[in-house]
Order: C-alpha cells, then structure tokens, then sequence
C-alpha cells in the first residue's frame, strides 16, 4: 500500500480524478441523453464539444500534415527527428475528434451512414469524409513505428515505398478538412456576428491551422523534452517558428484585408462582447506572438518561443470558440455555457491524449528515426534510454 | 405535373384560438397539450406580440438549407412543397439546426435515440388531396392552403385591394430563395420577430461555392505537391551522384 501511494505522484491524481469525472459524465450522456449531460439547446445546438473537441482537435493536429510536407515534400530532412512524435501528436488528435463525435452526434451508432448515404452537397459530407480518409492516412503515416518496434520489417519496407503518394494525400486531405471546418459556417451569414463572417471562412481556418500547427511542434517538443529530459532540437523550433511567424504575418494582413473589403472595420470599435472577444483573439493569437517572434532573440530564446507558440495555440482556441459560440450568440438570442460534464468529458479527451501520448515515447520508438535496438532492460531505465537515443550520434 | 403547394398566413385575421396546433398535434400524434414555442412535440406554435399572434412552423423552403447541409440526406424537398426528414437516416450532427435561416428544428434532447422534429406539411394528407390539418381547422381564414403561383397572386391582390392595412411585402416570397409558407400583416415584419435582413439568394449555393472547388483542389494541389517533391527528390539524387563521380574521378587520379 505504502508503495502504491509513494507512486500516486500530483500529476496521476489530478489525471484519475479528471478520468473519473469523464466517466461519471460520459455514463449521463449515453443513459440520460445530450439534454441530461450538456447544456445544449434547440437554440444553441452546438456547443463545446463541436467548438473544441472538433474544432480546435483538427486544427491542433496541423502540425503533422505541416511537418509531413517540410520534410518529404520539400525534402528538408534536417527535421526528420520530430517527425514522429509530430505524426502522433497528429493522430491522437483525429482519434480523440472521433471520439468527440461518437459523444455529440445523437445517434453515434449510425455514424456509418456518411459512408453508404452520400450529399455531396453537404459540407458536413466532405468534412466526415476527410475524417476517416485523413486518420487511416496518419494510422499508415505512423505505422512504420509501431511495425519496427515489432521487427515487421517486410511490412515497413512496403509502407516506406508509398510513404510519397501517401504523404501527398495526407497534405489534400488536410487541406480540404481544415478549410472545411471553416466552410460549415458558410451557410449562417445572419447568424455568425460580421467580425468573423466572411466568404473566406475556408481560407482562415486553413491559415491559422497551419500557424497553430507550426505553434503545436513547438510546443510538444518543449512538453517531451522536459518530461522525458530529452535534448532540445531548439535550431530546428527556431525555424519552425520563422516560418509560424510569416503565416501569422499573412493572416494578420488577409484578417484586415477582409474587414477592410466587406466595410466591416467599424465593427472593431463598437463596444459589445463580440468585439471585445475579437480583439483579444486577434491580440493574443496573431500580433503578440508575431511582434516576438519576428525578431530574431526571441525566436532563439528557448522561454520566449515556448510562450510564443503557447500564445499562438491559445488564440487559435480563442479563434475557434469565438466562431463556434460567442459568435453565434447574438443571433440565437441564447447564451451558452458548458455544463461540468461537458468540460470534463473534454478535458478527459485531453488527458487521454497525454497518456497516450506518453505511453508510446515510453515503448514505441518515437524519438529516433532509424533502427532501434531491443534491449532487455529494468523498467524504469528507460528514461536513460531514450535520452541516449536521443542524442545526435 | 404536380404543383407547388403553399400556405397563405394572413396574420390580420388570426385570432390566437390554437385550433391550428391542436389539429396538428392530433394529425400527427404528438403529445397534447398547449405549447407557446415549437417544440420537439409542437411543430407550429402561435407566437404572441402584443396582441397579434404570429404562427410558427417550418417554412418549406424551395431551396431547403436543411437538405443541402445533411452530411446523409436525411432532408428531401418533395414536388409537392413538403420538406420531409427520414429518421432512420440521420445520425444526429445537428447541422440541420445549426444551419436553418428560421430556427425551425427541433430537437428530442431528453431521449437516447433522439429525432429532428418539425411540421411535415401534412405530406400524407395533401398527396390524398386533403388540406394540412391546420389549415383545415382554422376558423378565421388565417391558414389558407393552396397552389404557390394562386397564393402569391391572392396576396398580392389583398394587399392591392387595402394597401393603407397591408405592409407592402410578402414573407416568403423572396426570402432565400423563397418558401411555400407565405405571411402578410398590419404590423411591420420586423416588430413581429420575423428575419427581415435573410438574404434573398438560397443559402445552399454558399457552402457550394467552396466545395465545388474540391477537385480543383485536389487535382492542382496534387500534380503540385507532386512536381514540388520531383524537383526536390531529383536535385538530392543529382547532388549524390555528382558526389559518387566526384569521387570516383579522386580514386581514379590517385591509382595513376
């Protein structure tokens, strides 16, 4: 007992309490149904579950398609190294997406349907559609790990060769999905408030993933470094981080541009909550993290980058809410707030998402990209392991 | 050929008795008793603004925004005019709701199975060539059911004939992409809670906008990525192999 408690760290506490909130919360939803476990409504019919899980999921798991065409598209192989736990990062994210949805759809077990009944018509059709193609293609970008760690070597190699056309697909399909979330709010011109209605809804979804997914290498590099006290590829965040800053460069001028072009600027002085919401997502998420990032100190100071993609992530999130809910609430004449469950259902996905995550840097060959040796070792050492994998040469 | 159904709303001449909801709720077997909003159980509702009572429903549009946004095809636009949803199709995104420019739909939050609900237009009634149960039960001549093209020129005519009553406008007949229900009233529109501002195109042709240029996407975006990674892999093949001879020509010299 005294043995189990000395394990029984903050961290793993704060994790069970979460995952047995999740359950009580998941066990409402699926016996009472969505009334009983959120407070959605006939007036607000998407809520956290859609703005976050969804929304911000996809958008967060960028980075993989980002990195995937830096480094086999582009050919730049010099970050090959974070590729993998990137490609992870990625899949966990469409996972826990699906998951979310077996949750928020109401009848989840016909989620099958989109397959055989087909509307292409329906933005929602796309969207599903480049859910499933899109996570079979990460499940085959990350396969290569999970068959080394078991010496399926024929299989890998098989894998290897149409790792080009694979990625090549990864990146369409990433691109149709991204834009795709942002095409959903297409069809509610009075209903979304003018500061973030626009016809290039597609197009912002799809350039703020790609800084946000620039934001999200970063940031997930920083979090294994430090809980797997693996060395820092900090010249290649560095990179990472210039190519971040010019996309947030783009999307703060198109974000004006578009203003400017649908005589919407007025909008951003007119004192309500849709516009003081607005600033701070466009203050957080685009100018902050680009007046640091655009200078060279900044971007080479491990502190400063860390919190630059920090802020760039957190104003994605802000960008994804703010369309999903405070948007919306104008014209549904309806606010909305999660109920506890619906939060702890999602921060439960979250947690997983760590675990998970966590787990495979502990047995799969995540930080290394060529072969890995099996070698029989106490459990615990594997935190030496991987930091001696780690290391160049 | 079957002609386009509607319903003329003529709010002047309801006077807020509810006959319509009861006669839907029977006709449709919906749980009884009076509801002031539409409701997963009440597909129309009178509305009330100070005195003048406003019937809600599903409008059935031409273009239905509801058809175009489910991701199964849950939603079908009769020839008739009826806009119908087949349960057994939907996997409960929620899109519809989401998407409707009225806020029509409804939905069973409570249940673990749960519907969209709203009016049906009594489908099974008018193809037998009865009127909607509402229509048929209004008292006043409020609900009027009839072809679309008759309607809009009766409207137009009793809006003609006392113009000093009639707002000038017909709800319905523009509004995106028009409906088979129609309003006319004393009071303006917007007083009345009704979207003034919709915009008159249908709503569909939005979100089609950005998924007709799917393929584009994928064909251009394709050969792209695909000419991107040709350049690439060739110049890292052409590097090595001019390094190879590099060599080779090295080692030569040195065995002279």
């Amino acid at each position: 007992m005294k043995r189990f408690l000395s394990k029984l760290t903050f961290w793993k506490t704060v994790a069970g309490v979460i995952l047995l909130a999740g359950a009580y919360s998941t066990v409402v939803r699926f016996f009472g149904g969505l009334g009983a476990a959120t407070n959605l409504s006939d007036q607000f019919p998407w809520g956290l579950w859609i703005g976050f899980d969804v929304l911000c999921g996809v958008g967060l798991a960028a980075g993989g398609f980002t990195l995937a065409a830096i480094v086999y598209i582009f050919n730049v192989k010099r970050f090959e190294p974070i590729i993998r736990p990137t490609i992870l990062t990625a899949f966990l994210g469409y996972i826990l997406v699906i998951f979310a949805l077996m949750f928020d759809l109401g009848r989840p077990l016909q989620i099958w349907h989109a397959i055989i009944m087909w509307n292409p018509h329906s933005v929602m059709f796309e969207v599903a559609w480049c859910v499933m193609l899109y996570t079979s293609v990460l499940a085959l970008e990350f396969s290569p790990v999970v068959l080394e760690k078991f010496h399926m070597t024929k299989t890998k190699t098989f894998v290897k060769k149409i790792t080009i056309p694979l990625i090549i697909v990864g990146v369409l399909l990433s691109t149709l999905h991204q834009s795709s979330l942002g095409s959903l709010y297409l069809i509610v011109p009075e209903k979304l408030h003018g500061l973030w209605y626009t016809p290039y809804l597609p197009v912002f979804f799809y350039v703020s993933a790609i800084a946000a997914g620039c934001a999200m290498i970063i940031f997930e590099s920083f979090l294994s470094s430090r809980a797997f006290k693996r060395g820092l590829e900090l010249s290649l965040l560095t990179e990472i981080a210039r190519v971040g800053v010019m996309i947030l460069g783009v999307l703060m001028v198109m974000k004006l541009v578009d203003l400017a072009d649908r005589h919407a600027l007025p909008l951003l002085f007119v004192p309500q909550t849709e516009t003081y919401f607005y600033w701070l997502e466009l203050l957080v998420g685009v100018v902050a993290p680009f007046a640091l990032l655009a200078r060279k100190k900044f971007r080479e100071n491990e502190t400063w980058l860390f919190w630059s993609a920090a802020l760039i992530i957190m104003g994605f999130v802000l960008n994804r809410l703010n369309i999903s809910i405070t948007g919306m609430e104008g014209w549904a004449g309806k606010s909305y707030f999660p109920t506890w469950m619906e939060i702890m259902v999602t921060i439960s996905f979250v947690t997983v998402g760590f675990i998970v995550f966590a787990l495979a840097a502990k047995y799969l060959p995540l930080f290394k990209h060529e072969k890995h040796e099996v070698r029989v070792k106490p459990e615990i050492e594997w935190i030496e392991d991987l930091r001696s994998v780690s290391q160049p040469n | 050929m079957t002609k386009h159904k509607a319903m003329l709303i003529d709010i002047t001449l309801c006077v807020g008795c509810n006959a319509c909801q009861e006669a839907c709720k029977t006709a449709n077997n919906l749980q009884t008793g009076e509801e002031k909003s539409l409701s997963s159980t009440a597909y129309t509702a009178l509305d009330e603004h100070d005195g003048v009572f406003v019937r809600r429903m599903c409008q059935h549009c031409i273009d239905p925004t509801c058809a175009s946004v489910c991701p199964v095809g849950a939603f079908t636009k009769t020839p008739e005019g009826p806009v119908l949803y087949d349960e057994d199709k939907c996997i409960g995104c929620r899109y519809c709701m989401q998407a409707c420019p009225f806020q029509v739909p409804r939905y069973e939050w409570s249940s673990t199975y749960p519907r969209v609900q709203k009016c049906v237009f009594c489908h099974s009634r008018i193809s037998k060539g009865l009127q909607p149960a509402c229509a048929e039960a209004c008292p006043s001549g409020a609900t009027k059911f009839g072809d679309r093209d008759e309607l809009l020129k009766e409207a137009a005519e009793r809006i003609k004939a006392e113009p000093s009553k009639y707002v000038n406008r017909i709800y319905g007949q523009r509004e995106v992409g028009g409906t088979s229900i129609l309003y006319i009233t004393s009071v303006p529109f917007e007083q009345l809670g009704f979207k003034t501002e919709l915009q008159e195109a249908a709503l569909p042709s939005l979100t089609w906008n950005a998924l007709s240029k799917v393929p584009g996407i994928v064909t251009v975006g394709g050969t792209f990525l695909y000419g991107i990674w040709w350049i690439t892999n060739r110049r890292t093949e052409v590097r090595k192999y001019e390094l190879q001879e590099a060599e080779k020509r090295s080692n030569g010299n040195g065995t002279h």
